[in-house]
């Protein structure tokens, strides 16, 4: 595939998306962690982390972007992200409370306890993204 | 009466709808999809609906364009001529017409009255938007401060419902993400860890040799596999829409 080859070379292609890089992934945790007071969440969050590291791995090459985010790690954090959802709801049965109360982290536990969730969400989302582009973008490369 | 923003990109959507299903050039059709998607991030975002469109323009826009064309790198870049088939386009006809009988019922655009405004909804509302106001005033706080009207507190409602209302369906469809991700993964990556791990993971490690003879990877998957979790990987997108 020549355009693949030639991506990299591209002045303006590599440029610009070296600058938007930052912009785009600070945007995603901003969208993270502000969920709670304007528009966005998790599922927001995490595509469009994945979005800026695909955006990269197009441009650059699968390799770059699993320098540094390896297959190994991304596939952990899969399962993390659920992890940390599921095991904040165990939380609250140390108190004898509900599955999934927050009342559990004191008085402003709902407040905590969606950060927590939130957090879960969007590392699943981002890394199960990340993953299905390294699954289809890996097949690729082999059949090339 | 709102400047028709609406209508001109629905019209702009239809258009481009037309245009997917015309085009026999695939790389078109992917990108056509892409624009697709934005026009409709761009109609979310006029409805007020900025959670939506910041999904569907990083999934819809981004990611599943970005699949279309990973799946074109594996095949071919036209579509073969095909004749012109009676039978789908009277199913997608029924369809549309049906869809159009079902809209007569509702409300229309923007009102109060409807459904989705005066139930539960609605009730969550109130009790979350006074917990807001006594947050922001902290002075009333401790005189109204009243055990029975207990609320998330969150200025976002959409993310007190999601994340505190409706936590246990977030879970889930958190479950299905992950699970898309898995099926994907058993069906694109699993094989070449198996059967071949040596030849393959090879080539993973040294990109430089992309000219190495593409070994049997062509072949169709192998016959153990379902189908299933393709179709749940579909769902990644839609799932938190719904």
């Amino acid at each position: 595939m020549k355009s693949h080859m030639r991506m990299r070379e591209i002045v303006v292609l590599r440029v610009v998306s070296r600058v938007l890089m930052p912009y785009i992934l600070l945007f995603g945790l901003y969208v993270q962690f502000h969920g709670d007071f304007g528009p966005g969440g998790g599922f927001q969050a995490g595509v469009i982390f994945s979005a800026a590291l695909i955006l990269y791995g197009i441009i650059f090459g699968l390799d770059a972007v699993q320098r540094v985010f390896t297959p190994f790690a991304v596939e952990i954090c899969m399962a993390l992200g659920l992890l940390l959802y599921a095991g904040t709801g165990l939380v609250s049965f140390s108190k004898n409370m509900n599955y999934l109360d927050y009342d559990v982290f004191g008085s402003h536990g709902q407040h905590y306890g969606i950060l927590l969730i939130e957090g879960g969400v969007g590392i699943t989302v981002a890394s199960t993204v990340l993953m299905i582009f390294y699954a289809f973008a890996g097949r690729w490369r082999v059949s090339q | 009466m709102p400047f028709p923003t609406e209508v001109f990109l629905f019209l702009v959507l239809i258009a481009t709808g037309f245009m997917v299903a015309r085009a026999t050039n695939l790389f078109a059709a992917a990108m056509l999809t892409g624009v697709f998607s934005l026009t409709s991030a761009c109609l979310f975002t006029v409805m007020d609906a900025v959670d939506v469109a910041f999904t569907e323009a990083a999934v819809g826009g981004g990611f599943s364009t970005v699949l279309f064309l990973g799946a074109l790198a594996l095949t071919s870049r036209t579509e073969k001529k095909q004749p012109a088939k009676l039978y789908p386009f009277i199913i997608v006809l029924l369809t549309g017409i049906a869809l159009i009988i079902g809209m007569i019922n509702l409300k229309p655009y923007g009102d109060q009255n409807a459904p989705i405004h005066s139930h539960v909804t609605a009730k969550i509302k109130q009790k979350e938007w006074a917990a807001v106001k006594r947050s922001t005033r902290p002075e009333s706080k401790k005189s109204t401060d009243t055990p029975q009207d207990k609320a998330v507190g969150l200025p976002n409602i959409v993310t007190s419902i999601l994340g505190s209302y409706r936590g246990y369906d977030t879970l889930g469809e958190t479950g299905v993400i992950f699970t898309a991700g898995v099926g994907v993964m058993l069906l694109l990556m699993g094989r070449r860890r198996e059967d071949d791990g040596a030849s393959d993971s090879g080539s993973t490690a040294m990109p430089s040799n992309r000219q190495e003879p593409a070994l049997d990877e062509q072949e169709s998957n192998p016959s153990g596999v379902e189908p299933e979790p393709s179709a749940s990987g579909e769902q990644t997108g839609e799932e938190p829409i719904s």
